[in-house]
């Protein structure tokens, strides 16, 4: 059982949540994932390392309240406990060698996975511009944390209602466009967003790391339902990732596959929120 | 006077039609008196052959006597002295080509059916077996990684012995194979649970959640006391074909499918494992995972299930008992048929499998036919889902992380005829060292190890 120390809802959709997890927090890294389940009925969901106390031996994780899982996980409050937690899952971020300046994109609750990216390189002395995109500013999460740990921190908003109105990708042009030398971008958000973002990058050879999340059970490599297109070839995201070189990544495939079970989990929604308001068995 | 019947006593078995639609299991226990039976057809002969056919050496005649006499409890305990799982081994063991293959009974009719009298033993104890005693702790700690058959097996031996064992398993629950990829139909969970039960009343610490190479090392485990380490792994790595289409929605490893039915339980309402609920469906492969996909894939609702493999019906390596009932349950197989291709509609899903026919060869050196292509030959078969079952390989998460851990090119842990790897201490059995194989051969691979372990810690 895994203790939920902390709680805090950073928009009415998104959920801060820090659990009890010492062996994890040892050995978590920026880039890596922690698979929860919430009790014996429950699926097995993939969830990226926002951050994590070694000495307090807390991970914490922050989600879109979207499926049934995440719904019900969101009902939970602080010293409650959930019956699975596995990680750390899949392969560190690396960053190039040598880099000087990057530029770390979030896109919504994509913010939760780019955060400790940007602390680690920022704490690594390397000069890092954030850009964090919403799609209004009542969603607009880690805005006090992303500035802490940024050289320059941008904020867009889709329809102009916070920092400037416009998406990420124009944005990160315009960064480019006024002469910023970027070693590299770590882009984390959306499918979509980071189709587009690698398409900004590519013209100008600028490195881009984007941090896959599909459909998986283990964890592990077992499954390979995980599995996505990167350079031709088959990978899975849970052991050759979750990170991959945004040039490479076939974005129109691993979309599709994410739409495998939308059907299903559309009824899930629909049926949850009615009947039970995500409390199982009630 | 033995009983000269030349047929197997027969078990009682579901209908075919009600069965497949169902997750229930597929074959009954032996009556008392089916099993009685059973148990005077064997001829109790001196140079037991069968017994040379069973990996871990199960004393059968032995316990088949036990069994005529009525000491039920007795063949039980003759059984378990070399068997970890007798309801397991009872289940799934592919007995036709190890123990039943050497009854002389099998000369003339068919030999005596071990498999089930060796399930009924274990199914008729199985409420009333004393609970294990635990054994006098001799001081020194063994870990072991991964708690499928083997693992399972080189900790009760260790346990027995007096080891402070503690088995780590990556999923959330114990079991491996048994529990996420054999179906319920086949050997039901509670069977495995009740095994795993019995482990943890001999002590052994099982620790789920924990997979070895992410949270801990295998050289962090030394550093915590443990003396000795068995890698129990596992093939758990799914092969596909490398064909095109393989990516679109539809196309699912075996192993996704079946822990999603199986571990995930997604065929019962009350979990929330989201199926693919498909009306066609085809398998491609010919061993037990394919039988397992096929059969798995009919009770969730499917119209109509193919199983595509490229040799023809001799070559199948599946159980023959599995393949019969699967055929019995309205499964096409596609013989001498080869996937080139999946087909898919606008939004990516699967609508179709391309296959070629394909012809046997001459046999080669090995005695082994191959197939060829016939010219022309190339056909649709209109599916829904694609179903991959042509094996899996050892998952790299150890040999990745542990330095000084020799493996061949299938990237298998490479032993010695003790199971020691090319680390002092470590030990590794199973499909992690041979590929995906049997239940019974991993539980003697494990059962190896722990006597090897003994050896090692005793003399260090």
């Amino acid at each position: 059982m895994y203790k939920i120390l902390k709680k805090r809802e950073l928009n009415s959709q998104v959920t801060l949540m820090e659990l009890e997890a010492p062996l994890i927090a040892k050995k978590a890294k920026a880039g890596q994932f922690v698979i929860f389940r919430i009790d014996e009925y429950g699926e097995r969901i993939p969830l990226t390392v926002a951050d994590y106390d070694r000495e307090k031996g807390s991970v914490t994780i922050i989600f879109q309240k979207v499926g049934r899982s995440t719904m019900m996980l969101g009902n939970l409050n602080e010293g409650d406990c959930i019956l699975d937690l596995v990680g750390p899952l899949g392969i560190p971020t690396e960053i190039p060698e040598g880099a000087k300046k990057v530029a770390v994109i979030g896109g919504g609750v994509g913010c939760a996975i780019a955060y400790p990216q940007a602390k680690a390189l920022y704490n690594a002395g390397i000069e890092v511009d954030v850009i964090a995109g919403f799609r209004n500013k009542d969603i607009v999460i880690l805005e006090e944390e992303m500035r802490a740990v940024s050289t320059n921190y941008y904020i867009t908003t889709d329809d102009g209602s916070y920092g400037t109105k416009g998406f990420v990708t124009n944005k990160l042009q315009e960064l480019i466009d006024a002469g910023n030398k970027y070693d590299c971008v770590i882009a984390i958000g959306p499918v979509p967003m980071m189709k587009f973002v690698c398409a900004v990058t590519k013209p100008y050879n600028i490195k881009t790391i984007v941090s896959l999340n599909p459909i998986m059970i283990d964890g592990t490599g077992m499954c390979g339902g995980c599995r996505v297109r990167v350079g031709g070839q088959i990978k899975y995201a849970c052991v050759d990732g979750p990170d991959f070189d945004g040039h490479e990544v076939d974005f129109d495939e691993l979309m599709k596959r994410n739409s495998a079970y939308r059907d299903q989990e559309a009824y899930d929604r629909e049926h949850i929120c009615r009947l039970t308001g995500g409390v199982r068995n009630a | 006077m033995p009983n000269m019947q030349l047929n197997k006593t027969p078990a009682a078995e579901q209908e075919p039609k009600i069965r497949a639609r169902n997750f229930k299991e597929v074959t009954s226990c032996y009556t008392d008196e089916e099993a009685k039976n059973e148990s005077e057809r064997c001829l109790n002969c001196k140079n037991k052959p069968c017994v040379s056919g069973c990996p871990v050496g199960v004393r059968i005649p032995e316990f088949i006597a036990k069994v005529r006499e009525g000491c039920i409890s007795e063949a039980y305990d003759i059984i378990k002295s070399t068997n970890g799982l007798p309801a397991v081994c009872g289940r799934v063991c592919p007995q036709e080509s190890q123990c039943e293959s050497k009854c002389v009974r099998g000369i003339k009719g068919e030999p005596v059916g071990i498999g089930r009298l060796e399930r009924y033993c274990a199914d008729y104890m199985a409420d009333k077996a004393k609970n294990a005693e635990k054994p006098e702790p001799n001081g020194h700690k063994v870990a072991i990684i991964g708690s499928g058959p083997s693992g399972l097996s080189c900790a009760s031996d260790l346990a027995r012995l007096g080891y402070e064992v503690t088995v780590f398993e990556a999923f959330h629950t114990a079991g491996g194979v048994l529990m996420y990829g054999i179906p319920e139909f086949r050997l039901p969970k509670a069977t495995v649970l009740r095994e795993v039960d019995g482990l943890k009343e001999l002590g052994v610490d099982i620790r789920t959640d924990m997979v070895i190479g992410k949270i801990l090392s295998v050289d962090e485990l030394f550093e915590q006391g443990y003396e000795a380490v068995f890698i129990g792994t596992g093939a758990g790595l799914p092969n596909f074909m490398n064909i095109p289409g393989e990516s679109l929605v539809g196309v699912f490893s075996a192993n996704e499918y079946l822990t999603r039915t199986n571990l995930m339980k997604a065929y019962l309402d009350e979990y929330d494992t989201p199926i693919s609920k498909n009306s066609k469906v085809a398998v491609v492969g010919g061993g037990n995972v394919a039988m397992d996909a096929a059969r798995s894939a009919l009770r969730l609702g499917a119209d109509k299930v193919y199983i595509v493999y490229r040799r023809s019906e001799e070559e199948m390596p599946a159980r023959r008992e599995e393949v019969h009932h699967a055929k019995e349950e309205g499964i096409d197989f596609r013989y001498l048929t080869n996937p080139t291709e999946i087909l898919g509609d606008e939004n990516g899903r699967v609508r179709a499998i391309k296959c070629l026919s394909m012809e046997l060869t001459e046999p080669d050196q090995s005695g082994r036919r191959g197939v060829k292509p016939i010219e022309g030959s190339e056909h649709e078969i209109e599916v829904d889902a694609v179903i991959m079952a042509i094996g899996t390989s050892p998952n790299p998460l150890i040999r990745s992380t542990t330095p000084g851990l020799e493996t061949n090119r299938r990237g298998c842990f490479v032993v010695d005829e003790n199971m020691l790897t090319s680390r002092e201490g470590v030990y590794a059995g199973g499909d992690a060292v041979t590929g995906a194989a049997t239940v019974i051969l991993a539980m003697g691979a494990g059962k190896t190890a722990a006597k090897a372990i003994d050896e090692y810690i005793k003399n260090k």
